[in-house]
């Protein structure tokens, strides 16, 4: 009786699964086989060979690539410290900061943009907008806002998995400086935090329009709208690619998840 | 001056006070264990000691030096963890040199440490392992080598054994007395732990509720405790309501038996009412020789534990229970048969 009903569970997860992977794939291969079919009566990849020699596809793709990187690092610098801070010190912090990390997901990003012009703008005391370089800056500090609840979120999980204050007293007493700790025995052992953090905020970035257009910069989100717009095959490749960057983040993500040296000390 | 001086230090935590006043010499090469229940404050002090908590009032100085307000990472001591704290990223080798490297020490003096350090420990063969590749002993093991690799002045033992088993626990603690020995270091252990303290010390204080209850040595304090706490909180103790019959004679009255001890009686008169303590091993069957206590007792319980024989008999509303040791050519007492006691008289205590 009881086999029975086990075979029965498993059949019904087996067929809400794959009404799931329907509902998520049916799409994707939709727009993949559609992102074939730019040459009449074949399937090539074309609008892919369109796309890549693109000359804004390459200035676009890599000016969100070196944004990512400066966002991650920025984002790295900023939340493990802060973190690992409120571990130690201030554990009773640790509900506020959870839900100042969580606002950017409740304040929509146009909002947060429209913030800086305000407050950043070419009249004001901080002229951010008024050059490239600065707005660049700007940019960087607008998506290390909006990763914040990812790259909070995974250090703050991989914090939980050390003894953070008996190790920073450990590595304390036997003469380290808290640059030290930080660098020679948190870092270390939250490593696939970090990266987990690090490969959502690239996937977070790389396709984000709101924030680079309104602040008119040449990132890729821009640029995917831009085509989206004006092309018929070429956007449905451009979305293939944005999945594939994605799903390679997720990917290494899983990689990295599994640090083959650190074990949790408790 | 002694060695490890720390003078009326205090630790309050907003309304709660920790530690009250709390004083302590401590000798070059000495191992002395703070033992006491759960937020006694053993722990406090020696976080205080390692430089984590700042005392509210008070001094420590070590070897001479004020250290009362030196960060931890300049004070130079050696600490030992109960959950071990060794870095997960690093191997036992690298653990072990991790305050030699701090210090800026040369790579081959490292090495030479590391190995010397390792030998000690006996664990030459797993230089190469991480701390989740060994077992709780070992991974503590390294632990201890970690804390002596940089020479401290003062090793400082948080519960470094509470997390081991049993036999684990015992073999550990040995070695670590063999090592502080041969190191000479020392050395300040904290413990709930009482058969850990009498084992390991030279001196214990015995702590409660932030407050010395009794310093001494370990036969000092089971012996003789002083405090009601003392006798309570070390081994096993029979507790006897009585009144004072001669103070001069030391005579005290139980239900219809008279005790005498030999211990003073100064604080109490005649006709006042006290608390004796027997220690259970201080009873013998039968009256015995010299002068002693002798009791008529009836058995209610024998309890065989292995290598001891517990026996729980009434003297009249009193319950007294005696240790012997197992002798499987002893003849024991069975439940309800009156029993001849004997106590020496230097064993009744008698508690304020």
């Amino acid at each position: 009786m009881s086999t029975h009903t086990a075979k029965e569970s498993r059949l019904g997860a087996w067929i809400a699964m794959a009404i799931g992977c329907t509902y998520f794939l049916l799409p994707l291969i939709a727009t993949f086989e559609f992102s074939l079919r730019m040459k009449r009566g074949e399937y090539s990849f074309e609008a892919y060979k369109v796309v890549f020699e693109d000359p804004q596809f390459q200035a676009t793709f890599g000016y969100s690539i070196v944004m990512a990187i400066a966002t991650i690092v920025v984002g790295v610098l900023l939340v493990v410290p802060t973190a690992y801070w409120v571990h130690l010190r201030m554990p009773k912090l640790r509900p506020l900061v959870e839900f100042i990390t969580l606002l950017p997901l409740v304040i929509p990003a146009i909002v947060i943009v429209f913030g800086y012009l305000r407050m950043y703008n070419s009249s004001s005391f901080i002229p951010l907008t008024g050059s490239e370089r600065a707005t660049d800056f700007l940019l960087v500090c607008s998506y290390v806002t909006l990763s914040l609840p990812y790259m909070y979120r995974s250090v703050d999980t991989g914090l939980r998995t050390i003894d953070v204050r008996t190790l920073t007293e450990a590595a304390e007493v036997l003469g380290a400086k808290r640059a030290t700790i930080l660098l020679q025995v948190i870092f270390p052992n939250i490593t696939s935090a970090i990266l987990s953090g690090a490969f959502l905020t690239f996937a977070v970035v790389i396709g984000e329009f709101t924030m680079a257009a309104l602040l008119d910069r040449p990132a890729f989100g821009p640029y995917l709208q831009l085509i989206g717009a004006n092309r018929a095959y070429e956007p449905s490749a451009l979305a293939v690619i944005a999945f594939i960057v994605t799903w390679a983040s997720m990917g290494l993500i899983n990689v990295f998840g599994s640090n083959k040296h650190a074990r949790p000390t408790r | 001056m002694a060695f490890l001086e720390i003078s009326h230090i205090q630790k309050r935590f907003a309304e709660h006070t920790a530690v009250h006043d709390f004083s302590l010499s401590i000798d070059k090469g000495e191992f002395i264990t703070f033992l006491g229940p759960s937020g006694c404050g053993k722990t406090t002090i020696l976080r205080m000691l390692a430089g984590f908590e700042a005392p509210s009032v008070g001094s420590i100085v070590f070897d001479g030096k004020d250290v009362t307000h030196v960060p931890t990472n300049q004070r130079n001591v050696g600490m030992v963890f109960q959950s071990y704290a060794l870095f997960p990223n690093m191997t036992v080798a690298q653990n072990i040199g991790f305050g030699l490297k701090v210090a800026k020490a040369s790579a081959s003096e490292i090495d030479t440490r590391v190995k010397e350090m390792l030998s000690l420990i006996k664990l030459d063969a797993l230089a190469d392992r991480y701390p989740w590749q060994m077992s709780g002993g070992q991974q503590q093991r390294v632990a201890l080598a970690r804390a002596l690799a940089n020479r401290p002045k003062v090793l400082l033992l948080d519960e470094p054994l509470s997390a081991l088993d049993a036999k684990i626990r015992i073999s550990l603690r040995e070695e670590i007395r063999e090592l502080q020995r041969a190191l000479n270091i020392t050395t300040v252990f904290v413990t709930h732990d009482q058969e850990e303290a009498l084992s390991i010390s030279d001196r214990i204080v015995v702590l409660n509720e932030g407050r010395v209850e009794q310093t001494g040595a370990p036969s000092e304090i089971y012996n003789f405790p002083r405090t009601r706490f003392v006798a309570s909180f070390i081994g096993t103790l029979n507790h006897l309501q009585g009144q004072v019959v001669d103070t001069a004679t030391g005579q005290i009255r139980v239900g219809e038996h008279t005790l005498v001890t030999s211990n003073p009686l100064d604080d109490l008169k005649n006709g006042q009412t006290c608390t004796l303590a027997i220690r259970p091993e201080a009873i013998t069957m039968g009256p015995g020789s010299g002068q002693r206590n002798t009791l008529q007792a009836v058995v209610d319980e024998v309890s065989f534990l292995g290598s001891i024989v517990r026996i729980r008999t009434h003297l009249g509303a009193e319950v007294l229970s005696m240790d012997v040791f197992n002798d499987p050519n002893q003849k024991l007492p069975a439940r309800g048969d009156s029993v001849t006691l004997g106590c020496a008289l230097e064993n009744v205590l008698v508690l304020a």
